[in-house]
């Protein structure tokens, strides 16, 4: 087994920040992701072509950083006290560690409407990383759609790789999204990104308001019906990209013992970083963006190798940056519309295929597993909980190890959380 | 490494760019579904970042591969919607 003095889960902004800082004091350092190289969701294959001056920045510093590189491992659960159980291929990996940092990112939250199974419906950030992998996308007409700032960023990717975005579709209605615009230009960084993506998405058509109702289509989608909630009309279009915001990585965490953070976050303005031998930091302790993202990685990264001094200069802009997630979860709240979407014949769990007729009468997520199948597949309820949270408001959605299904071989090195006392 | 490779998907010969996964070669060939849903529906990638599982397809005799996550590799074998 390979020990690590700092072992980092996700090479996204968050866990390549850490890596950076933490190398800099010369103790050893893995960083492992189930992709096949750095840059998380942001930076995808960005590593040899660099989109913004942020990653060109952070792709330069972390080429002359010295760690070990697990790529195309996904970890699924502890195998010691000491020690994180991975799989590659189907073959077990365990990594030791003295200092552990969770930097596991965020997903799309999908929402379940009539013909949102359909192949060609795909998440936003989706469609985007397959595209990013080499789907070619020139002359694809595309209906962007669901909530959130990560929608104009996918427009604008995919106008920049030759689609025709027909319109974006936020749910949020304008009025909203007031406080966002206003924090985002009293920030410099973040003015200069939105201005760039203004100028980048100039001729798509942004409509707020606007959700999608029906996704149509026999075999694959074919067309798509939106709604302002006045009228409805339909939309002829290749592919669908839609997703509803983004739900933080937290299994891993909730496996290892809740309450990991950076910073101790029961204090308003927190001046003292939290020593813990484990940490989350980035999406996946809540949705802040990329700024707050860097910060907690290096924040992190600084910590785990002993450089609290450092560590402790950086937790002002900390703060200011986490306030960011406040004001996104406040302008780009989902309206109550969304959840009458689906048809008692609409498919919610996508793995067991179980209708929303089936799970309506439960009242929690526990007992509908146990009577329907709901949240028994292979993605383990990533897709239904977090949308069966939102339709019923079911809040014991909650995981066991291992993290995904893997192969005997592995499974036979989980070791189970203790039973929590109290 | 060479610029592009040749992989099969359901016995067909396709030429892709090196760094291409998977799920990407298969919905570049116009085929757009991966799997059949355990009720018969066809169904393609989501996630597209290893979540969803729909993207799962045989790959070198191996099921249940995610086809988001895996990138092509010469020779390679791919067998989508349960084909035999
Ligand atoms: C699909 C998607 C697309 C996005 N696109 C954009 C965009 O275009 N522009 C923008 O401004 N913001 C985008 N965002 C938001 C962006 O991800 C955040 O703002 C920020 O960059 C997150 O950084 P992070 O390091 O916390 O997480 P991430 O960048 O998500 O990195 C987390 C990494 O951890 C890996 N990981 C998770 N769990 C495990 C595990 N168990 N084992 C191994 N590896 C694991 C993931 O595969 C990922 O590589 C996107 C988010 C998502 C979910
Ligand atoms: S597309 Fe979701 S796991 Fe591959």
């Amino acid at each position: 087994m390979e020990m690590y003095d700092v072992l980092i889960v996700g090479a996204g902004p968050a866990g390549m920040a850490a890596a950076v800082r933490a190398s800099q004091s010369g103790v050893r350092v893995g960083v492992v992701d189930d992709n096949p190289d750095l840059g998380g969701q942001i930076w995808r294959n960005e590593k040899l072509k660099p989109k913004s001056d942020e990653s060109k920045i952070w792709f330069e510093r972390i080429r002359s950083a010295e760690f070990d590189f697990i790529a195309g491992t996904r970890i699924v659960g502890q195998a010691s006290e000491n020690s994180l159980l991975g799989e590659r291929d189907g073959e077990p990996i365990e990594l030791g560690y003295h200092h552990l940092i969770l930097a596991t990112g965020a997903r799309e939250l999908f929402l379940p409407f009539p013909g949102w199974t359909l192949p060609n419906v795909m998440g936003a950030g989706g469609l985007q990383a397959l595209v990013k992998s080499g789907l070619p996308i020139e002359g694809k007409t595309v209906v962007v759609a669901g909530s959130g700032p990560l929608l104009v960023a996918v427009a604008a990717f995919l106008k920049s790789r030759g689609a025709h975005v027909a319109l974006i579709a936020e749910q949020a209605p304008l009025w909203r999204l007031g406080s966002f615009g206003l924090a985002v230009a009293r920030d410099a960084v973040k003015r200069r990104q939105a201005l760039a993506l203004r100028a980048e998405t100039k001729g798509i058509p942004y409509r707020t308001g606007t959700w999608p109702v029906e996704a149509l289509g026999h075999e694959h989608l074919e067309s798509i019906r939106l709604t302002n909630g006045r009228s409805t009309w339909q939309v002829v279009c290749d592919y669908l990209a839609c997703g509803f915001g983004l739900v933080p990585n937290s299994e891993l965490a909730g496996f290892l013992g809740s309450g990991i953070q950076t910073c101790d976050d029961s204090d308003p303005h927190p001046t003292k970083p939290v020593q813990a031998r484990v940490v989350s930091v980035g999406e996946s302790i809540g949705i802040g963006g990329l700024a707050c993202a860097l910060v907690e990685g290096e924040i992190a990264g600084l910590l785990a190798s002993g450089q609290v001094d450092k560590a402790r200069e950086l937790i002002p802009k900390r703060t200011k940056d986490r306030e960011f997630a406040t004001v996104l979860a406040h302008s780009f709240a989902l309206r109550d519309e969304l959840k009458k979407l689906a048809t008692p014949d609409t498919i919610v769990c996508r793995c067991e295929d179980v209708k929303y007729s089936a799970l309506v009468n439960y009242s929690n997520f526990t007992s509908a597993k146990l009577q329907t199948r709901c949240g028994m597949g292979p993605c383990q309820a990533k897709v239904c909980g977090a949308a069966t949270t939102f339709l019923f408001g079911w809040t014991d959605v909650s995981l066991r190890p291992p993290l995904g299904p893997v192969s005997l071989a592995t499974l036979a090195k989980v070791q189970q959380p203790h039973p929590k006392v109290g | 490494m060479a610029d592009r490779l040749v992989i099969r998907i359901d016995n067909q010969r396709v030429e892709v760019a090196a760094g291409t996964s998977v799920a990407a070669a298969i919905l570049a060939l116009g085929q757009r579904s991966t799997r059949r849903s355990v009720s018969g529906q066809p169904r393609g990638p989501l996630c597209g970042m290893g979540i969803c599982y729909e993207c799962r397809v045989t790959i070198d005799g191996l099921p249940h591969r995610l086809a988001c996550q895996a990138l092509s590799r010469e020779g390679m074998e791919i067998i989508t919607n349960g084909n035999v």
